[in-house]
């Protein structure tokens, strides 16, 4: 069926070995970076917690399905600078309503279809149109977005699409 | 000189952090109904902890402390759109339909 | 300056507490303590510098760890308790 998404669930063994290595250096630099103390005892206690910490994820099948799936390359960067922009501008745009002395809504529900998207980028794109003022998603079913905009003029914008482009634009190899 | 600029440069963003906090709180108590005030609440989780932890950040220069802001606000802006989507998921199943036509649009409604 | 941030997050955690106690559905509730409970990240952090402690920063961590998870486990609690509660009125029908 879709090979993004058998690529998702199902890691070789390679791929599992490196994901509890990574997981494991990421627990110690946390622990290290959060501690910031060398002491003996300090250090075994760390050890021990990352060792518990990979059993019950171990326990829990965390390792599974991909645990590290979202891939850090610079268009990622470029898309979080981006959205930052549309942060700013669409919470003056809030603001701007919220401090009128009389409330202008202009409520819409629209539903986008995002099935070209691989499930990694699904996420992405609900949560930045979440992270945006003005619109959030409502739930996340079957390659569709169901998302409520404060304003007709947010909706407009998210069904033009430009968010969704810049989204499949950050993993297009 | 650098240091100036810099101190500057977190006060501008700290305030501004500031103001966004105090207009979404401001809106989740004006706004109409639930999902309406989940955007208002997005202001203040988005734009106001951006905005805080940064001049904060700058303030702190390259320390350990930035690190650890810069974690608290990546945990953040992860962790706030999941929240808000479950929020949102939650009451939708429970019965708490979103209005296109309710009163809540009364520019439209004419 | 802090001190004027500090005011800010402060009278918005106020506003959201008022919004807590008006409702008036259980989600609005939800919505305002997960908006104090972002706030208070913020307030720590800031408080953090303010009185120059920068150790409050790990509290401020922990507090977004355990608001994160508190709100899944409110929302839990209820889509439970509706779903028994819809059984409950299937099986007395």
């Amino acid at each position: 069926m879709n090979p993004a998404r058998d690529n998702q669930t199902a890691p070789g063994s390679a791929g599992r070995l490196r994901a509890y290595l990574m997981f494991t250096v990421l627990l110690i630099a946390a622990w290290v970076l959060w501690s910031g103390m060398f002491k003996p005892l300090l250090l075994a206690l760390g050890a021990v917690s990352c060792a518990l910490v990979v059993y019950i994820a171990v326990r829990m099948g965390y390792f599974d399905s991909r645990v590290f799936a979202l891939r850090f390359n610079l268009r990622l960067l470029g898309f979080w600078a981006w959205l930052l922009k549309e942060i700013v501008k669409s919470s003056l745009e809030v603001a701007r309503i919220v401090l009128a002395r009389k409330l202008e809504l202009s409520t819409r529900v629209v539903e986008i279809d995002v099935s070209q998207l691989s499930p990694v980028d699904q996420v992405i794109l609900g949560n930045s149109i979440t992270l945006t003022p003005g619109t959030l998603t409502l739930d996340a079913d079957d390659g569709k977005l169901l998302v409520h905009a404060l304003t007709a003029e947010g909706a407009a914008a998210l069904e033009e699409g430009e968010m969704l482009r810049r989204v499949a634009a950050i993993h297009k190899d | 000189m650098m240091g100036t600029v810099f101190d500057i440069a977190s006060w501008v963003l700290l305030t501004f952090g500031g103001l966004s906090v105090l207009i979404g709180g401001i809106g989740a108590l004006r706004m109409p109904d639930l999902f309406t005030r989940m955007h208002a609440a997005s202001v203040t989780d988005s734009l106001g902890a951006i905005l805080v932890l940064t001049g904060v950040m700058l303030q702190a220069g390259l320390t350990l402390a930035t690190i650890k802001l810069a974690a608290i606000l990546l945990f953040l802006l992860l962790t706030s759109p999941t929240a808000s989507n479950a929020l949102a998921t939650a009451a939708m199943l429970a019965g708490n339909k979103p209005g296109i036509d309710t009163t809540s649009n009364r520019s439209d409604a004419q | 300056m802090y001190y004027a941030v500090t005011l800010a997050t402060l009278v918005t955690m106020g506003l959201a507490l008022a919004r807590a106690v008006i409702g008036p559905t259980v989600y609005d509730r939800v919505l305002a303590v997960n908006m104090f409970g972002t706030k208070t990240v913020l307030l720590v952090s800031v408080i953090a510098f303010l009185f120059g402690r920068p150790d409050f920063l790990d509290l401020a961590l922990a507090y977004a760890l355990i608001n994160f998870i508190g709100v899944f486990a409110v929302l839990e609690f209820f889509r439970t308790r509706a779903s028994r509660a819809e059984l409950d009125n299937e099986a007395g029908q």
